[in-house]
């Protein structure tokens, strides 16, 4: 399986996120003050390239706070990720604040090890509208807690090749009109240049599943673990991918993989589905001869979808004393304009904070997309994205569903049978 | 000077202090994780909400893990690729010592060196190295099979059928060589006045082949098979890396060791994982046993 658990995989190597500003807290002299004695030294557990930006904030620290040091621990995405999931599992050599990729939020909102900031001192909901919605929403757990405050976001976004849709006559608007004018449009596309619609179904499959959840349930599991499987979203989903792979409109390449860059570069993917930050990856190492030749567009029918992001979370069990610290730290890092601007022009950290939003930054042309002004389209996604809730089996369901879909594609199961398999895959996960 | 009594050590005590480094790292890094996962086994944990976390739910673990389908497969991929791997590994090894213990004289170690390199070499290097030679457009797999037999580019790592071949093929190439090594070992001590014997009787060399070497070759065989079938049902690194960690296209390449990783960290069921690996150690040991009652030399 490749698509957007792919893409937020290795996205989340690259992209980081951030966003520093100190502002003066009047909350922070809630917690009991920390000790003044000695050198404090506050720990920021991070991955590539969060812990860029976290660097990149310690002197605006250091101006307000001379005697507590900032001590960066980074590891590689998913070694931090195991790290973080054993230091929680076993509260030792916790740090004091760690930055959590999207997919790690709901997974560890799931258990009672983050602190829950919607509590005072924190009190993190009076800061809710100042936040991308979805962003904050996704740190919701079950009961209500608030484990963490969004930094950077992913709005997905298509991407797609102008020139080779002049080459084919396609109107660009056929590619977003519905989901069967974009396959349509893959069709003359494929006949007319050559070219493939998307690098593979899977990732149609991804944004097609997201639509249409209905409000409370989660992408797979419902309110009360119930599975969904067999909703119209998941058939619509399977059949749209195998009609698009019947066609041979998919270049059959996972995200990230040599041929998919390669595609790029050749100018045999006509459109990817991806998020916003792709542009960055294109530009500057996949295919920046290809430079000027794309568009973006938002995704067909109006959908929308996040693809990754970071947050900041305090662990339940960390020090006491450095709370207020690491409460005070977050808050740099995710309510400052300045540094969250700083960070999406550094590390192309799409920011979560919607105050940064009306910046003229946003009406610059793209020179990547031919003078688009896209952050502007992004940020018209990032609003409409909703947040579904993650079920503690999402990476297990994920994986069934994909595979399912793999047997529909290359075995040519029938999808009613496919997803009943799924569902029975599910439903004995469910409770457990 | 003399150190004060006080200091010395006893003998009754200094075999015990000379061997406890070992013993120690071996309580910490080994039996403690044994008695830990055996804890787990019994217990249903969100991991992230820390060690008091735990409840108690008997017998549940090995219960979901006995009626879990994927775990099922998992054990089947394992089972193929074990076989697939294992079984081609003696069958070259055996006659590839063979001939190098009677072919090579000067260049002997340099030829066993050069097999058994892959052995010593990273297995992460070694998979990424065989994932770019897989790669389906640009690799050079299908570089020379496109070259030499008209072949079309094959998905070796992206089609199910295709995963498990490409898997076994490597993690043969890995062994075949340490394999050669044990049996070249056991060829130097077979008496060489049992060929000469047989030579004056009049056999044939693959008759000396199958009635005195092979024979000779028994324990060494039993030895390499049990080894073989060990390492087999723990294959973990190679379809690890080559599937990007996720065990492939409709999981064709998970092995029970990568399934039960995968349930611990990406599913987040560490009792779940913990009771299948308490299977899979009995699986191996029966397994094992099997091995040894039909290889076991008489008498033995």
């Amino acid at each position: 399986m490749t698509d957007a658990s792919d893409h937020h995989r290795t996205r989340r190597a690259l992209l980081a996120s951030g966003a520093l500003a100190a502002l003066p807290l009047p909350a922070a002299q809630a917690f009991s003050p920390a000790p003044s004695t000695g050198k404090t030294v506050l720990t920021v557990a991070a991955f590539p390239l969060v812990n860029e930006i976290v660097e990149a904030a310690i002197p605006q620290w250091r101006q307000k706070h001379p005697d507590v040091e900032i001590k960066v621990v980074s590891r590689q995405y998913l070694d931090h990720h195991t790290a973080m999931t054993t230091a929680l599992s076993t509260s030792v050599r916790l740090p004091d604040v760690m930055a959590l990729e999207v997919s790690f939020v709901g997974r560890f909102a799931q258990g009672g090890g983050l602190e829950d900031l919607s509590k005072p001192p924190y009190d993190v909901a009076r800061f809710r509208s100042r936040f991308v919605p979805y962003a904050y929403d996704q740190a919701i757990g079950r009961g209500g807690a608030v484990v963490a405050v969004p930094t950077d976001i992913g709005p997905g976004t298509m991407l797609y090749r102008a020139d080779i849709l002049a080459k084919a006559g396609i109107d660009p608007a056929d590619l977003t009109r519905s989901w069967d004018s974009y396959v349509d449009a893959g069709i003359r596309l494929k006949a007319a240049t050559g070219a493939y619609l998307i690098a593979h179904v899977q990732e149609i499959k991804d944004i097609v599943i997201r639509t249409g959840v209905k409000p409370g349930d989660g992408l797979y599991f419902g309110r009360d673990s119930q599975v969904l499987v067999d909703e119209p979203r998941f058939h619509r989903a399977f059949e749209l991918a195998r009609k698009v792979r019947r066609h041979k409109l998919d270049a059959k390449v996972g995200a990230w993989s040599n041929e998919w860059a390669e595609g790029f570069r050749r100018g045999q993917l006509a459109t990817e589905l991806s998020g916003a930050w792709l542009v960055g990856q294109l530009n500057n190492w996949v295919a920046p001869e290809t430079k000027g030749l794309w568009r973006a567009a938002q995704f067909p029918e109006g959908a929308f979808a996040g693809y990754g992001g970071t947050s900041y979370a305090i662990p339940r069990r960390s020090d006491p004393a450095r709370k207020a610290l690491a409460w005070e730290f977050i808050q740099m890092m995710t309510l400052d304009r300045a540094r969250q601007f700083s960070a999406f022009k550094t590390h192309d950290a799409f920011p979560a904070l919607l105050e940064t939003h009306d910046d003229p930054f946003f009406d610059e042309p793209l020179p990547f997309l031919g003078g688009q002004k896209a952050r502007l389209l992004w940020r018209d996604a990032a609003r409409k994205i909703t947040a579904t809730s993650v079920h503690k089996q999402n990476s297990f369901a994920d994986e069934v569903v994909g595979t399912e879909l793999d047997n529909v594609l290359e075995h040519d199961k029938d999808i009613g049978r496919a997803l009943a398999d799924a569902r029975r895959l599910l439903e004995r996960r469910a409770q457990r | 000077m003399r150190l004060p009594d006080a200091l010395r050590l006893s003998p009754r005590w200094a075999p015990y202090v000379f061997i406890s480094p070992f013993l120690i790292l071996f309580a910490v890094f080994g039996v403690f994780p044994l008695g830990f996962s055996m804890w787990l086994a019994f217990q249903s944990w969100e991991p992230t909400s820390g060690l008091d976390a735990m409840q108690y739910v008997g017998l549940g673990n090995f219960a979901f893990a006995l009626q879990d389908e994927w775990f099922w497969k998992s054990l089947r991929n394992t089972g193929w690729l074990a076989l697939a791997s294992g079984v081609p590994q003696h069958l070259v090894a055996i006659p590839l010592a063979v001939f190098i213990h009677n072919s090579f004289k000067r260049l002997r170690d340099a030829v066993i060196g050069a097999y058994f390199l892959p052995y010593i070499t990273s297995t992460v290097a070694i998979a990424i190295m065989f994932s770019s030679l897989f790669s389906k457009d640009f690799g050079l797999v299908n570089l020379a099979l496109g070259q030499t037999f008209g072949i079309a580019p094959v998905d070796w790592l992206g089609k199910a059928e295709y995963i498990k071949p490409a898997i076994s093929l490597i993690i043969f190439w890995r062994f075949v060589g340490f394999n050669t090594v044990l049996y070249l070992a056991a060829l130097q001590t077979i008496p060489k006045d049992l060929y000469e014997a047989a030579t004056m009787d009049g056999a044939s060399r693959l008759q000396q082949f199958f009635f005195i070497t092979l024979p000779s070759l028994k324990p060494m065989i039993y030895f390499g098979v049990t080894l073989s079938v060990i390492g087999g049902l723990q294959i973990f690194e190679e379809p690890f890396i080559l599937t990007g960690g996720r065990g492939g296209t409709d999981q064709a390449g998970m092995t029970s060791a990568v399934y039960l990783y995968r349930m611990a960290f990406d599913f987040n069921d560490f009792g779940g994982a913990s009771a299948m690996s308490w299977i899979l150690f009995g699986v191996v040991a029966v397994l094992t046993w099997l091995t040894n009652r039909a290889f076991r030399p008489k008498g033995g």
